[in-house]
């Protein structure tokens, strides 16, 4: 027995890195060629992987501009410090000065109570009803920007209730709410998408598997014949996985594709909507590194989709 | 180069192939396996390339016990073993020359090399012109022939050839016997599986007869 093995070990060849890696090229390129011999089906093939993996990436990229928006918006928040009615605009043109020096505070506006009324007045629609009061009952306003470092929610939070405590302070405001609600909604969203791609990666997974499957049962009796031959699990199985590779990554690339154009489809009705809100805002496409993550993970599961078939549908095939 | 010692092989449903065959085959013998059909011929060759294996008794072939072989080891086992078939069992997607190539492929040898053995086998078989050609183009005796070079090209120490003449006509099939002499002449053992009686009287070697999954006559036993 021992001596049978001996025997056995003797014989095997001696691993060749060169000839290993020649082998593993050789294999890569005529699983890509027998891919291209049937071009429609490998294309509707990788078109179903291409679509179902271009749809969380699409919702991804889309909430990713969201995130980038609303980030902005955030962070120019301002505080609206309304004084009390009986402040004089004088008053409160000497309290931004006061205020001014504070070391949390970027800039002050001061708006005096006349052009609050001007402003209310255009604004309101409310302007003959004013015509009526016989007095400005508005109160003079400081629009105060925080400095960059402290204008995150919470430290412009501080600055809120610092300026609460001033004598002629009536009532402070950090208008942020709805920020945070989209945020909030955003967070959902992107929960969402992520059940949705485990979903549909799980989807590509089974389309690739079933795809190798078919192949596996067209190549019977090569593999039976391979078998014969002598050859092992791992040198029948590395075309399949190829195979799978070769799916995954035009998939991927497919979707990359299907991205990019849907992204450059909107991107003029998107600007146009950010003038109106004279912003420069630009719609962002896919980045490298969402690139390099789509490719790889595309073929990644290219590649575990087939050792899934494979490993379950190789060893039924023994030569008789 | 084979031993059984009394083995046996029963298939699922009562079928029984082989009950209690023993025998011994040296290094460098030519030996002709025959008996009616189903008499086990097919399951003793199985048994020896592992294709199938024995349900009692021994096989040792290559000084290997192949009762005990794991199933990891049987494709190196099989380098060991050229396998020759009625139905060829070539590849019909591919040339002559990457059918016979395959041996080598499967065991990692570099193409230079490859190339060198593949035209050696492919020469001696007679079919040198025909390496680009698909197996499906050629007729039934080269087709036979390519399968012959495919069993030879990685030089295994043993040859089996499950009826190698079964669908050629008596000259063809007398080619083909020459050639497994030429074989034999240069040291490899050869068991061949046939039913063609004449064709075997005539080659003057030694004969195993199976019936019913027995050992009926070892011509080597009775001389």
């Amino acid at each position: 027995m021992s001596k049978g093995r001996n025997n056995a070990m003797r014989r095997r060849p001696g691993f060749r890195p060169d000839i290993w890696l020649q082998r593993h090229l050789q294999v890569a390129l005529a699983s890509l060629g027998r891919l291209t011999n049937t071009p429609l089906g490998t294309l509707m093939t990788a078109a179903v992987i291409g679509i179902a993996l271009a749809l969380p990436i699409g919702l991804h990229v889309l909430l990713n501009n969201l995130q980038n928006v609303s980030g902005g918006w955030e962070s120019g928040a301002s505080i609206s410090l309304f004084l009390k009615q009986e402040i004089s605009d004088k008053q409160a043109t000497a309290l931004s000065k006061k205020l001014r020096l504070h070391q949390r505070i970027e800039s002050i506006q001061v708006i005096p109570k006349a052009s609050a009324m001007a402003e209310f007045r255009r604004l309101s629609g409310f302007g003959d009803a004013l015509e009526a009061l016989d007095s400005n009952p508005l109160p003079a306003l400081l629009v105060i920007l925080p400095k960059s470092d402290y204008s995150t929610p919470e430290t412009a939070q501080l600055l809120v209730r610092e300026l609460g405590l001033l004598p002629e302070a009536d009532i402070v405001q950090l208008d942020l709410q709805w920020v945070r609600r989209l945020q909030a909604i955003t967070e959902i969203a992107q929960r969402a998408v992520l059940v949705l791609a485990t979903l549909l990666g799980l989807a590509v997974l089974l389309i690739i598997g079933n795809t190798i499957r078919l192949e596996i049962q067209n190549r019977h009796a090569e593999i039976e014949i391979t078998k014969l031959i002598g050859a092992t699990n791992g040198f029948i199985r590395r075309p399949f996985l190829y195979t799978g590779l070769w799916y995954g990554l035009f998939g991927g690339i497919i979707a990359w594709l299907l991205v990019a154009i849907s992204i450059l489809l909107i991107s003029g009705p998107v600007a146009q909507l950010a003038m109106l809100y004279q912003s420069a805002f630009d719609l962002s496409s896919l980045d490298i590194t969402t690139t390099l993550l789509l490719l790889t993970g595309s073929a990644g599961l290219g590649l575990l989709g087939s050792w899934i078939a494979v490993g379950r549908h190789l060893s039924a095939i023994e030569p008789s | 180069m084979i031993h059984f010692d009394n083995v046996s092989k029963r298939y699922p449903g009562g079928h029984t192939g082989l009950a209690g065959v023993s025998f011994r085959i040296e290094p460098g013998e030519m030996v002709f396996l025959t008996g009616h059909s189903g008499a086990g011929k097919s399951t003793l060759l199985k048994l020896i390339g592992l294709l199938e294996r024995s349900s009692g008794g021994q096989v040792h072939v290559n000084d290997r016990n192949l009762t005990r072989l794991k199933n990891s080891q049987i494709p190196y086992h099989r380098r060991e073993v050229g396998m020759i078939f009625q139905d060829h069992r070539l590849l019909n997607d591919r040339t002559v020359f990457d059918n016979v190539a395959l041996p080598l492929v499967v065991s990692g040898m570099g193409y230079k090399e490859t190339s060198r053995r593949v035209h050696a086998a492919l020469d001696k078989v007679g079919l040198l012109n025909k390496e680009k050609a698909a197996p499906i183009t050629l007729s039934g005796g080269e087709q036979q022939r390519v399968g012959i070079a495919r069993a030879v090209v990685s030089k295994p120490p043993l040859v089996l050839a499950d009826e190698p003449t079964g669908n050629l006509d008596p000259k063809l099939s007398q080619e083909i016997m020459e050639l497994f002499g030429w074989f034999n002449q240069v040291g490899v053992t050869l068991l061949i599986a046939t039913h063609d009686l004449e064709l075997i009287s005539r080659m003057d070697k030694r004969i195993l007869t199976l019936s019913n999954g027995q050992l009926v006559q070892d011509t080597w036993e009775t001389q």
